[in-house]
């Protein structure tokens, strides 16, 4: 159990997937206009990280494992995260469609994201187990929704600033996330 | 060796062949009922998702129009060639809509035309210079000029130069956006044909005009008087032109003292 708890805040916090590895910074950027869609996407998120950490994780220990093919890892866990989100983007949009409205077009965004391969490669790097991997695919999306709603409350912010005309756009808000990035390198070594 | 390569082919090739069914028996299974409609409307539409229609994008005006919540007409940017189309695709007649419209900005003060009453220092926005006494200019109705509606433009047809907001008719698409965003209200649709404009909003009395800008309008009636089919009315002090009447003769333009009447 306190191992989970480990897990689960050392992702969120002290190696945070966005800003602290620096992974699915497309997608960070690109919907943390407003808070609404930032609490979209990171639900989708938490949800497609969840399962392809479970579902890359079968794959790898009953057919590459098996078979000494970690070589291929890569487009593996590549097809079936893509072939996963499609399948629960087909059946959200049937089953749920409230559901769906609200976040299923987040989910073509998040297919090739690296944070969600990332997940799946780092699972096998750290020898975690089943439940431990879905565990910290839950844990990095979590952390990747503290990093976007922090960031979508800052760039909220920002639209009111008198920023000067060279650096409006994308330019301060790249420094924002650096400076933003920055404070959460100070929870390094919380665990050491 | 032979081995080493077919199996991970064997594998991959496999995992991709189930995915590749699965797939196509799940979109078949649980396929969702897509009104064929709602794909040609779609097609036909500008696809600028400006949400200038009131909904939040291209295809949810197209699936609006289908099911025959918002009118035909509904699309602002496409105007009446779009709504022609939609009319035809659901196979209804298109009532007379309204012609392309175009903003325009009414008013011409700037920096140098206009004085202010005091000098304002806060967030460069519209509406938060506007909610404080009406604005930093001396004159109540003009052009705040900070830019919100500049923003607010989903084509960047508004440029703001000295105080005063300009709108490139070239890309203007007459949306509308602009005209609810601007806290003033002094944005308005016109006729795309109609060349001539009182660029003033001001209803103060002439003197007081005159004393705070150069080019507004003062409320002389001679525009008034030298139009030949009297399109030209007063309101209060403002004088207004009636696009369905206006020639574009320009008579106005030559006899107003202020050049307050531009043509466009």
């Amino acid at each position: 159990m306190r191992e989970i708890l480990i897990i689960i805040v050392s992702a969120i916090l002290v190696e945070n997937f966005v800003l602290i590895k620096f992974l699915g910074i497309c997608p960070f950027l690109g919907v943390s206009k407003n808070m609404s869609s930032a609490l979209g996407m990171s639900a989708a998120v938490v949800f497609v990280m969840a399962i392809a950490s479970g579902a890359t994780w079968l794959v790898n220990e009953y057919l590459l494992v098996r078979y000494e093919l970690e070589y291929l890892q890569t487009i593996t866990f590549i097809l079936v995260i893509a072939a996963l989100v499609q399948f629960v983007e087909i059946v959200l949009k049937k089953t749920l469609p409230a559901l769906y409205k609200s976040l299923g077009i987040y989910l073509p965004l998040i297919t090739t994201n690296c944070a969600v391969l990332g997940v799946s490669l780092l699972n096998i790097e750290r020898d975690y187990n089943f439940v431990q991997s879905v565990v910290y695919g839950i844990g990095a999306g979590l952390g990747f929704t503290v990093a976007l709603l922090l960031f979508s409350g800052v760039r909220e912010k920002l639209e009111m600033c008198d920023i000067p005309k060279s650096l409006r756009g994308l330019p301060i808000t790249l420094i924002a996330a650096a400076l933003v990035s920055l404070a959460f390198f100070g929870f390094k070594g919380l665990f050491s | 060796m032979v081995a080493e390569i077919l199996i991970p082919v064997a594998i991959v090739g496999g995992l991709g062949l189930f995915f590749g069914l699965s797939l196509s028996y799940a979109s078949k299974k649980f396929e969702v009922k897509v009104d064929e409609k709602v794909n040609l409307v779609r097609e036909a539409l500008p696809g600028a998702n400006c949400a200038a229609c009131g909904q939040i994008g291209c295809d949810a005006f197209a699936e609006a129009v289908v099911a025959g919540k918002v009118p035909v007409t509904g699309c602002t940017v496409g105007g009446t060639a779009v709504a022609k189309k939609i009319a035809d695709i659901l196979g209804v007649d298109m009532d007379n809509a309204a012609e392309d419209r175009i903003a325009r900005v009414m008013c011409g003060g700037t920096c140098e035309t206009t004085k202010d009453k005091y000098e304002y220092k806060g967030i460069m926005d519209c509406d938060a210079a506007a909610a404080l006494y009406g604005g930093p200019s001396a004159c109540l109705y003009k052009c705040v000029g900070m830019g919100t509606c500049e923003r607010a433009c989903p084509f960047n047809a508004i440029v703001v130069e000295n105080g005063l907001a300009r709108i490139v008719q070239s890309k203007c698409t007459g949306c509308g956006i602009c005209v609810k965003a601007c806290p003033k209200k002094i944005i308005e649709l016109v006729p795309k044909h109609t060349h001539h404009t009182v660029v003033c909003s001001s209803l103060d009395k002439g003197n007081v005009v005159r004393q705070i800008c150069t080019v507004g309008c003062i409320g002389c009636t001679r525009c008034v008087k030298a139009c030949p089919v009297g399109a030209i009315s007063m309101n209060g002090s403002l004088a207004r032109i009636d696009a369905k009447k206006c020639t574009n003769c320009g008579e106005c333009a030559k006899v107003c003292p202020s050049n307050t009447i531009k043509c466009f």
